[in-house]
């Protein structure tokens, strides 16, 4: 015990001597945690329109301000052709052109029918996507709006009609913060574990310190708990950071407890700095261990459900999701933050990220070696 | 008592689908309180031995045990009776001195007051410096904090892997002195070299190259082994001299050595009138020819040629 106490002691007098490392640990979340989640949001607004209007009728009319009105449309372009339309959005000036075909008055009028053209720039898919969607509802909602000016209806509408309202639940007025800022704090959190605590090992080994640990009767998990605990430690003190930013900048209060995210954490950080440690026994130079670290923790957080849900993933892809600590900790925290879950609710979670701790250290335990072959 | 005794260690290392043979059936043992030096030229196999005995390393094949102890079966009681200092000055950079001295004797379960007294000639010359961190030492420190650091716990065998390189003459001298001084104290001392001027200064050496021993003897016993008589030669120009001499086919050998080419011949009849008339006929000027004892590096050289 005295040994690994000064083990520790050793650790954390470098770690705290390393001024440049604490400080980009520390700036690092608040930079990220100030900056993304105001940059990360899903709401498309501002969409470029470009309208071609054949027809300058009073129902063509209507509708572009309809559609203007709405809040997510910027009116960039009226051209009186299609073809220039297109070279509007060649020149990235539009995303989205409305064309309304001449006669459009007169065809909806007498014939009940009319028809118009969507043209999406796809280039931002998401953008692309989103935009004809709204595009489409503000036009169907015109539609309805031209059918009840026009037809007299009996005391009941025949026509039978479903109207949907909706309602969000547990993030009630749709606040990207809430969503976005819990999966980011873990993804920081996962960068500090796998790479910070990997680099360390590596250091030692490329200075040729390990030498004279190796030499020395310190036992191996001795050795490899004076690495893990300091940098679970300081993983910890970030996710406080973290937390506190959360709730101060953005006024995030977990419905949850913040002993079940503090619970969790701690057996996730156990998982991640084990992948670390893991990756340290195979690697020979900082360069390595980092060029490996970041790959990894890249598709981790790609394949996490942050940026984009696991549900509407393939399946292939969803069963590398299970297989990714990652997802399981963003899953919690938006469980514990959002709808306030508690340790039994996420009891599987805990479950699997145990394994994945054990998995993880039993490897990196076997594989370090205090002798070679 | 043999403090260490190595038995025909094998250790070959595969580099792409070639195997290089660090070191081919070394045999020899050191007796207890004796500084035995390895003597041998960069490549020599001479860390890989030091890996071996340290227990960091694994041998291909053959036995070796310090103090009794094997160091294959051992190898936990090994840990905690050697000292290694290695090649590369390998201590905590970012730590001051005596943060590193403390966190050495700590993980050997020991503290500095416990032995001070073996470490105390050497901590004395760096105590001034204690408070500063390891990396902004110059040479000769580092390596004496590395040495107090290696003999912290009382190690009863002490492996120093070339201790001197790099290190300026007057702190190599100083640092002779100091494991004379731990012999003193009945430590086995196994000191690694490149430098063959400090051969003289160990009890035994093993001359080692490519992996094989060439000699194990006292300095003395080996300098004997050179039967021959060597002569040192001098001229206004070497290296036309060396051509000279080399044309002639009674001589074994010639290489130079410091200001002097040192020649060997085959037959010891009229070696001086041989190479006066060498002189001669080349039209040398200044030329110097004298009988000299040979030292290690001249028996070095010599076996390395057999």
């Amino acid at each position: 015990m005295r040994v690994l106490k000064f083990l520790l002691q050793k650790e954390l007098r470098q770690i705290f001597r390393d001024k440049a490392t604490i400080r980009v640990l520390f700036i690092m979340p608040m930079v990220q945690l100030l900056i993304l989640p105001l940059a990360a949001d899903y709401e498309i607004k501002n969409i470029n329109l470009g309208i071609v209007d054949h027809d300058h009728s009073e129902y063509s009319r209507n509708l572009s301000n309809k559609i203007i009105s709405s809040g997510y449309f910027r009116l960039r372009d009226y051209s009186p052709s299609f073809q220039q339309g297109i070279h509007a959005i060649e020149k990235d000036k539009t995303d989205l052109i409305l064309e309304i075909p001449s006669h459009f008055e007169r065809d909806l009028v007498k014939e009940n029918e009319a028809t118009l053209f969507v043209a999406v720039n796809a280039i931002n898919g998401v953008k692309a996507g989103l935009g004809g969607a709204y595009i489409q509802g503000i036009i169907q909602g015109y539609n309805q709006d031209v059918r009840m000016q026009w037809i007299q209806f009996p005391r009941f509408d025949p026509r039978p009609t479903i109207e949907v309202t909706f309602s969000d639940w547990f993030n009630p007025n749709m606040n990207y913060h809430v969503f976005m800022v819990p999966g980011i704090l873990v993804l920081l959190v996962t960068i500090i574990g796998s790479s910070f605590a990997s680099n360390n090992i590596v250091r030692e080994k490329e200075m040729g310190t390990i030498e004279q640990i190796n030499v020395s009767p310190i036992k191996k998990w001795q050795f490899i708990l004076g690495k893990l605990i300091p940098f679970w430690m300081l993983a910890l003190t970030v996710l406080t950071f973290g937390l506190t930013i959360a709730r101060l900048v953005y006024g995030i209060v977990p419905l949850g407890h913040y002993i079940t995210i503090y619970i969790f954490a701690a057996i996730y950080l156990l998982a991640i700095l084990g992948l670390g440690l893991l990756l340290s026994t195979y690697a020979q130079t900082q360069q390595q261990s980092m060029l490996v670290s970041f790959f990894i923790t890249m598709i981790f957080n790609l394949l996490s459900g942050l940026f984009t849900p696991i549900e509407s993933m393939p399946v292939w892809a969803q069963m590398i999701t299970k297989f990714n600590p990652v997802s399981y900790f963003i899953e919690v925290m938006r469980m514990v933050v959002l709808k306030g879950s508690g340790l039994a609710d996420i009891r599987y979670h805990i479950l699997a990220m145990i394994g994945f701790a054990v998995f993880f250290n039993s490897w990196a335990i076997l594989n370090y070696r205090k002798r070679s072959g | 008592m043999q403090s260490i005794v190595v038995e025909n260690i094998v250790k070959t290392y595969c580099v792409k689908k070639t195997v290089v043979e660090a070191l081919k059936e070394i045999s020899f043992t050191v007796e207890k309180g004796e500084i035995f030096g390895i003597i041998g030229p960069d490549g020599a196999g001479k860390t890989s031995l030091f890996r071996i005995l340290t227990t960091l390393l694994l041998a291909d094949s053959g036995n070796a045990s310090i103090d009794g102890f094997d160091v294959i079966k051992d190898y936990k009681q090994i840990r905690n009776r050697v000292g290694y200092m290695p090649g590369k000055f390998s201590l905590y950079q970012d730590l001051s001195v005596q943060e590193n001295l403390e966190f050495f004797a700590t993980i050997f379960n020991t503290s500095i007051e416990e032995n001070y007294d073996l470490v105390k000639d050497i901590y004395q010359q760096i105590e001034p410096f204690k408070t500063r961190k390891a990396g902004q030492l110059s040479g000769g420190m580092k390596q004496k904090l590395a040495l107090c650091c290696a003999l912290i716990h009382k190690p009863s065998v002490l492996f120093l892997d070339e201790p001197t390189t790099g290190v300026d003459a007057v702190s190599r001298k100083e640092f002779w002195e100091m494991l004379h001084r731990l012999k003193l104290q009945g430590i086995t001392i196994l000191v690694s070299t490149p430098y063959m001027d400090e051969a003289s200064l160990c009890d035994r050496v093993a001359l080692i190259q490519k992996g094989e021993i060439l000699s194990i003897n006292t300095p003395k016993g080996i300098t004997k082994d050179f039967k021959k008589p060597l002569w040192s030669v001098k001229a206004n120009e070497m290296f036309r001299l060396m051509n000279a001499i080399k044309e002639n086919t009674e001589v074994e050998s010639c290489y130079p050595f410091g200001q002097y080419h040192h020649v060997v011949f085959i037959s010891q009849e009229n070696v001086k009138e041989k190479l006066e008339e060498i002189a001669r006929k080349g039209n040398f000027t200044d030329f110097e020819v004298q009988l000299i004892e040979p030292n290690i590096e001249d028996c070095f050289m010599a076996l390395m040629k057999e």
